[in-house]
C-alpha cells in the first residue's frame, strides 16, 4: 500500500508525532493572545525549554522530570517578556522580537557540552491488543503519552476558555482591557499569568523536540516550529480544535516534505518547506477580505499595554 | 419628607498631579432617594463616583455606608456593600453575548443557564426586555444600556450610580429609563445620576449637590430651581445662547444622492440610501444614536471612503471618487469624532498638526518643502482666534485637555475658507463655555457663505444651531426639515422611536 515510496499509515502516524511541539506551543499562544497578548517571543521560548528538557532529562535520567524542565524554562523566559510589557510597559511585538533572539543565544551556550548525548528515551503507551488492529492500531494507539496529553491539552484549553469564569475572564480580558478593569478586574496580573502559561506550554513543545523528535542536542534545534506555531494560532482563528487540524495540517507538510525528499520526489522541497506559510497569508488574505478583525475573531485588544492611568 | 440616611460623604480630596480633582467634598444620600451631582466636563463628578464604586482611593476624608464606614478597596467590595455603577462610556464587552457581560460584572454568578432565566425575569420585571443570548457587538446603545442596569439589578444594590446615562438614548428611551429608575427609588434603591442635562435632573431628582472645579459650590432641590439657574451655578457665569445672523440661502454646495456605502468599521453600520442637500449659508443638523451611521457618513464626505463619483457633488462637481486631499482642494473640509488620533496626530505639535489639514487649502508648502514659519503663523493665528489654552504651538496635541483641542482643531478647519465644513460631534466633552464658542464659530461660517453639516448626538446643541434637521437612523436618513416648528416627539419618532422597547412598560401603559 505504498504511493511513489510513502506509506500512508506510518505518514499519518508520524505527522501525529511531528505536530506535537507546533500544537503544544501553538495552544499556549492562544490563550496569551486570548489575553490580548501578541508574544513573538515562542520560538525562543521552545528552544530553551528544548535545552532545559534535556539537560534536566539527561541528569535526573527521567524524561517526565524533562518535561517538567522544559515548562520551566519556557516559563521563566516568558517571565521576561512578562515583566518588560506588562510591568515596564515595553512594546510587545520587538520584546517578541527580542526574546526570541535572546532564546536562540541562550539556549546555545547552555547547550554547549550537551551535543552527541542520548537523553532517556520516552516510550510508547503499551495499548495492548489495541496497537495491533490494522491501520487504526498504528495511527492511533502506538504513540508516547505526550500525543495523547497534547490532545488532551486541546480539549482543556476549549474547555476552560468556553465554560468556565476563568476562561471567560481571559477572554473579556483580551476583548477590552479598560472595560476589564472598570469592572475591577486585575489586567495586568492575569496577563501576567497567561504569558507564563504559553512559556509553559511553548518549553513543554521543545522539551518535546530535544527528547523525542529528534531525540539529541543540536544548536537550533527547534528549526523555526515556533514561528509556524505562531501561525496556526491565526490560522486557526484562536479556536483550540482547529489549532489540532492546524498542527496536524502542518505537521503533516512536514513529515510529507521529509518523506518526500527520501523518495526523491521531483517536487523541490523548498515548495513543502513554504506551505504553511503561504497557507497562513492565504488564510489571512480570506478571512480579512470579509468585516476585517472581528471576521476574524481577533481578540480586540490583542497587542496593546494597559496601564490603568484613569 | 426625610429619609434615612444611606451614604454620607464627608471632607473628601483627591489630587493628581497638577490637577485638584475633588476638594473637601461632602454631601448626603438618603435611601431612596435620586440625587444628583451636577456639573462640567472637569467638575469632578466622575473622580468622586469612582471613589465611591472603590477605583480610586480618596487621598483625605471619610466615607460612611449604611452607618459604617465604608472604604472599598476595590469595586468587587463596592459590589458586595451594596454599591453598584453604570458607566458613562459602557463597560461592555462587543464579542461576548449579553449573560456573559453580565456575568463579569458578577462576584458570585450562577451557572449561565440560570443566569439567562434570571436575566430574563428582571428585565421584564423592569421593563426592559433583553435576549440574554445576542452579542453585545449587534445591540443598539440603548439596548447595551439594558445591559449594565440590568448587570447592576441582579445585585440587590442599595445604591446604584449613573455616569451621564441618557447621552446615548432617544428621548422615548430616556423616558423609559426614567420609569425604571423612579420604580427601583420607590422600592427603596437611592441613585445617584451624574448628568450635566438640567432638564433631566429637574424631571427626576430630589436632591442635588452641584460641583464645580472639585468643589461643593451648592446643595438644593432641582424642582425648585429653574433649569437656568442651576447652569449658573453649575458655570459660575452668566450664559448667553449664539447669535445667529440668518443670510440668504445661496446656491447648493454639497449635494449628496443616493449614498450607499458599506462599513469599513466592526460592527459598524452600512449608509443605505443616503440624500440631502446643503446649501450656502445653511446648517444641516444631523442627529441620531451613536453606531447609526454617523461615523460612516463622515467617512463618505470627508473621502476616507468613497463613491461612485456623482453620489458627492461638492460645489456642483462630482467628487464621490475623490480622496480626501481632493475633496479639500475642492473647498469641502471635515473634521471627525476621535479627536486623538483621527482628528489630531496625539504626539505630534500642534504646529505640525496645523500643517496636516491646513497645508493645500493654506498654501504651506514651497516647493514640496515645509515652510515652517507660514505654518507657524497658521497655528498662532487659530490658537488667538479660538482662545485654544495652551503654553505655545509647540505642545503636542495629546497634552491639551479636550475642550481646547477641540477648539484648535475645529479652528483648523474653520481658518481655511472652505466651502462646506463638515463636523461629527463638534462639542463632545467639552465645557458649556467652549462649546458655546464653537457653535458661535460655525453660525459665524455659514453666515460668511459656507454649506455646515453638524452631525451630533446632543439634540439641544443641534436645535440652537441648525436650519435643517435630519436623523440617521440604521444608515438611512430622514428627509430633512426645518427645525422651525420640530417638537421633540416628532424628533423622538424620526430617531426610530424607542428600539425595541415597543413592549417596554406596557402593563403601565
Amino acid at each position: 500500500m505504498d504511493f511513489g515510496g510513502i506509506n500512508p499509515v506510518i505518514l499519518i502516524a508520524s505527522l501525529m508525532v511531528a505536530a506535537v511541539p507546533i500544537m503544544l506551543a501553538a495552544l499556549g499562544e492562544l490563550v496569551v493572545e486570548k489575553a490580548g497578548v501578541l508574544n513573538l517571543g515562542v520560538e525562543g521560548m521552545m528552544i530553551v525549554g528544548a535545552i532545559c528538557g534535556f539537560i534536566t532529562a539527561v541528569h535526573t535520567g527521567s524524561p517526565v522530570m524533562g518535561f517538567l524542565g522544559g515548562a520551566v524554562g519556557g516559563a521563566a523566559l516568558s517571565l521576561v517578556f512578562a515583566f518588560l510589557t506588562q510591568v515596564l510597559l515595553a512594546n510587545q511585538v520587538a520584546t517578541g522580537l527580542a526574546l526570541t533572539l535572546f532564546g536562540l543565544g541562550f539556549a546555545s551556550l547552555m547547550g554547549q557540552g550537551y551535543n552527541g548525548i542520548k537523553p532517556p528515551p520516552t516510550l510508547s503507551v503499551p495499548m495492548g491488543p489495541l496497537a495491533d488492529i490494522p491501520v487504526l492500531g498504528p495511527i492511533l494507539f502506538d504513540h508516547d503519552w505526550m500525543v495523547y496529553m497534547s490532545i488532551a491539552l486541546v480539549a482543556l484549553v476549549w474547555w476552560v476558555l468556553k465554560a468556565t469564569r476563568l476562561g471567560l475572564i481571559i477572554r473579556a480580558v483580551g476583548e477590552s482591557h479598560d472595560a476589564a478593569h472598570a469592572l475591577g478586574y486585575k489586567v495586568n496580573r492575569i496577563r501576567l499569568g497567561c504569558i507564563a502559561f504559553g512559556g509553559a506550554m511553548a518549553g513543554l513543545g521543545g522539551a518535546y523536540i530535544s527528547l523525542v523528535r529528534v531525540p539529541q542536542w543540536v544548536d537550533g534545534i527547534t528549526a523555526g516550529a515556533g514561528w509556524i506555531a505562531l501561525a496556526i494560532v491565526v490560522f486557526a482563528s484562536w479556536r483550540p480544535w482547529r489549532v489540532l487540524i492546524g498542527a496536524y495540517l502542518f505537521g503533516g507538510i512536514t513529515v510529507l516534505q521529509l518523506n518526500l525528499q527520501a523518495a526523491g520526489s521531483a517536487i523541490p522541497v523548498e515548495y513543502l518547506s513554504m506551505s504553511p506559510y503561504l497557507i497562513t497569508i492565504l488564510v489571512l488574505v480570506i478571512m480579512s477580505s470579509g468585516r476585517g478583525r472581528a471576521a476574524l475573531n481577533a481578540p480586540a485588544s490583542l497587542g496593546q499595554n494597559f496601564h490603568a492611568a484613569r | 419628607m426625610t429619609r434615612p440616611e444611606l451614604l454620607k460623604i464627608e471632607g473628601i480630596s483627591k489630587s493628581y498631579p497638577g490637577v485638584r480633582a475633588n476638594d473637601d467634598v461632602s454631601f448626603a444620600v438618603g435611601e431612596g432617594e435620586v440625587h444628583a451631582l451636577l456639573g462640567e466636563n472637569g467638575a469632578g463628578k466622575s473622580t468622586l463616583v469612582k471613589m465611591i464604586y472603590g477605583l480610586v482611593r480618596p487621598d483625605e476624608g471619610k466615607m460612611t455606608f449604611r452607618g459604617a464606614p465604608y472604604t472599598p478597596g476595590k469595586p468587587g467590595e463596592a459590589r458586595a456593600s451594596g454599591v453598584a455603577m453604570v458607566f458613562q462610556h459602557f463597560s461592555l464587552f462587543e464579542a461576548l453575548n449579553v449573560a456573559e457581560n453580565v456575568a463579569l460584572g458578577m462576584e458570585n454568578p450562577p451557572p449561565m443557564r440560570e443566569l439567562a432565566a434570571r436575566i430574563r425575569a428582571v428585565s421584564e420585571e423592569y421593563g426592559l426586555p433583553l435576549d440574554p443570548a445576542r452579542m453585545v457587538g449587534d445591540l443598539s446603545a440603548g439596548e447595551r444600556q439594558r445591559v449594565e442596569i440590568i448587570r447592576c439589578l441582579l445585585q440587590d444594590p442599595k445604591l446604584l450610580i449613573m455616569d451621564e446615562p441618557t447621552s446615548v438614548l432617544t428621548p422615548q428611551e430616556v423616558e423609559i429609563l426614567f420609569r425604571t429608575l423612579r420604580q427601583l427609588s420607590a422600592e427603596g434603591t437611592a441613585i445617584l445620576y451624574i448628568s450635566h442635562k438640567l432638564e433631566e435632573i429637574r424631571a427626576l431628582c430630589d436632591e442635588a449637590t452641584i460641583l464645580r472645579r472639585g468643589k461643593v459650590v451648592a446643595t438644593c432641590t432641582p424642582r425648585e430651581k429653574t433649569a437656568r439657574e442651576l447652569a449658573e451655578m453649575m458655570v459660575g457665569a452668566s450664559l448667553s445662547p449664539p447669535e445667529r445672523h440668518p443670510g440668504e440661502k445661496g446656491e447648493v454646495v454639497l449635494g449628496v444622492t443616493d449614498l450607499s456605502a458599506p462599513s469599513p468599521i466592526p460592527f459598524g453600520t452600512s449608509l443605505k440610501g443616503v440624500s440631502f442637500t446643503v446649501a450656502r449659508g445653511e446648517v444641516l443638523g444631523i442627529a441620531g444614536v451613536a453606531g447609526n451611521g454617523q461615523d460612516e457618513l463622515l467617512l463618505a464626505l470627508s473621502g476616507e471612503l468613497r463613491s461612485g463619483p456623482d453620489k458627492v457633488r461638492i460645489g456642483g462637481h462630482a467628487a464621490g471618487d475623490l480622496g480626501p486631499a481632493e475633496r479639500r482642494k475642492a473647498g469641502l473640509v471635515a473634521a471627525p469624532e476621535d479627536r486623538y488620533g483621527h482628528a489630531a496626530a496625539p504626539d505630534m505639535s500642534l504646529i505640525e498638526n496645523a500643517f496636516l489639514t491646513g497645508a493645500l487649502r493654506r498654501g504651506l508648502t514651497k516647493n514640496g518643502f515645509i515652510d515652517w514659519a507660514a505654518t507657524k503663523t497658521f497655528a498662532e493665528e487659530v490658537i488667538a482666534t479660538y482662545d485654544v489654552r495652551t503654553p505655545g504651538s509647540h505642545v503636542a496635541a495629546r497634552a491639551l485637555s479636550g475642550g481646547n483641542l477641540q477648539k484648535f482643531l475645529i479652528g483648523r478647519e474653520l481658518d481655511q475658507t472652505p466651502e462646506v465644513i463638515v463636523i461629527n460631534q463638534p462639542t463632545w466633552g467639552v465645557d458649556a463655555a467652549a462649546a458655546a464658542a464653537i457653535r458661535q464659530a460655525i453660525l459665524n461660517r455659514a453666515a460668511e457663505g459656507a454649506g455646515v453639516v453638524v452631525i451630533s448626538q446632543d439634540l439641544d446643541e443641534l436645535l440652537e444651531i441648525a436650519d435643517q434637521f435630519a436623523v440617521l437612523n440604521e444608515g438611512r436618513l430622514t428627509k430633512p426639515r426645518p427645525v422651525q416648528g420640530l417638537t421633540i416627539d416628532e424628533i423622538g419618532l424620526m430617531m426610530g422611536g424607542a428600539h425595541g422597547m415597543e413592549v417596554a412598560h406596557h402593563v403601565e401603559a
